[in-house]
């Protein structure tokens, strides 16, 4: 389980954040995937609350899914990423590491694999809130 | 705020040292030669993982002759076992196709790796850099705690001035460089040696050309057979293990 790495990243994150803070006690954590790693929510929230340590026992954790924007560096134009149009092999390897998105999609326009990911890549710790 | 990099350093936890092959300059064999560093590490006892980070420009599995293995996911991801070698590379997700990163992307793409991949428990970890001294360096030096340069060159001029130059920002960055070896030395050539020991480093070995090695490439024990990788044994042996 891949997210499983991803969730303890995220606690991480939090409790270093936390700290830094002086919070005692965390009450929300917001996280936004971004759709191009295509991570499964529901394993992504239950790794998260397997992995709580103290501090974030009543903490309540919410993940949005981002749209991801595609921008082509080279005729400048944007589009959305959309998962049904790629094979299952293709769709896990970006899964996995998302760049290699470069190695399978190209700008629909001009053909171009050379494109910036604007938005909606991976896991982002949007904010936490917590009492000191 | 991005949290993959909170645990790059607990993944690699449990390695004892994390030995980067590094050059400033393309073309002089890093790839065979930290292929070579993890094999004889490997046969000499040590538990040995192999890391190639030339996302653009992977090789290392074709001298390692990788075949069928993909990583399996445990709580992240686990390296095949290839050759003894606990071996992951960016070939597992790109395939044949070309993939063509940026700085940005070559930074996350790395980032993602750091942050997933579960080496375990590893007497060495053996990583082989993209040319140059770009963002895989500098991400390396600024994320991961413990690591030591081995440096190659040639004996062209042309790469032991970048190779300098790389030398001088290892140095005012303070990361250990384990030294430098000179690559398909040239005869009658003594400026690599002269140069490295004035900057204060190692020079670990001269290789003159093997005509040998273009043959061993996917034969691991052909390859570890040649004055090639002799060579490298002795590096090892003297100075690392």
């Amino acid at each position: 389980m891949h997210e499983w790495a991803l969730a303890e990243a995220v606690i991480t994150a939090a409790q270093q954040i936390a700290e830094k803070e002086k919070l005692k006690e965390i009450k929300e954590v917001t996280i936004k995937v971004g759709e191009l790693q295509q991570l499964e929510r529901d394993i992504l929230r239950f790794a998260l609350s397997q992995l709580k340590p103290r501090g974030f026992k009543n903490a309540e954790f919410h993940i949005s899914k981002a749209k991801t924007t595609l921008k082509c560096r080279v005729c400048g134009n944007t589009w959305l990423f959309r998962k049904n149009k790629l094979d299952e092999t293709t769709a896990e390897a970006i899964h996995f590491v998302p760049e290699v998105a470069h190695a399978y999609i190209k700008c629909p326009k001009c053909y171009s694999p050379d494109f910036e990911i604007s938005k909606g890549r991976g896991v982002w710790l949007e904010n936490i809130k917590g009492v000191r | 705020m991005d949290p993959r990099t909170t645990v790059i350093n607990e993944r690699l936890r449990r390695i004892s040292r994390i030995i980067v092959v590094s050059s400033g300059k393309g073309g002089v064999g890093k790839s065979l030669v930290a292929t070579t560093l993890a094999l004889t590490l490997s046969r000499r006892g040590c538990k040995v993982g192999l890391f190639d980070l030339d996302f653009t420009s992977p090789s290392t599995h074709l001298i390692l002759g990788a075949k069928n293995d993909q990583p399996t996911e445990e709580k992240g991801l686990v390296p095949p076992v290839v050759n003894c070698l606990a071996y992951m590379s960016l070939i597992y997700f790109s395939g044949e196709q070309t993939a063509p990163l940026r700085g940005a992307d070559v930074s996350n793409a790395l980032i993602e790796l750091l942050s997933v991949t579960q080496w375990g428990e590893l007497d060495f970890l053996v990583i082989d850099m993209p040319p140059g001294i770009g963002d895989a360096v500098l991400d390396l030096v600024r994320l991961v705690a413990r690591i030591e340069f081995l440096i190659v060159t040639t004996s062209s001029r042309l790469a032991f001035e970048t190779v300098k130059k790389q030398v001088r920002l290892l140095q005012d960055l303070k990361v250990p460089i384990i030294g430098v070896v000179e690559n398909m030395k040239m005869d009658g050539a003594n400026g690599v040696k002269q140069g490295t020991e004035k900057l204060g480093v190692r020079f670990l070995t001269e290789v003159p050309y093997d005509s040998e090695v273009e043959g061993a490439i996917g034969d691991v024990t052909k390859l570890l057979g040649t004055t090639f990788a002799q060579r490298i044994g002795k590096v090892v042996a003297s100075n690392i293990a």
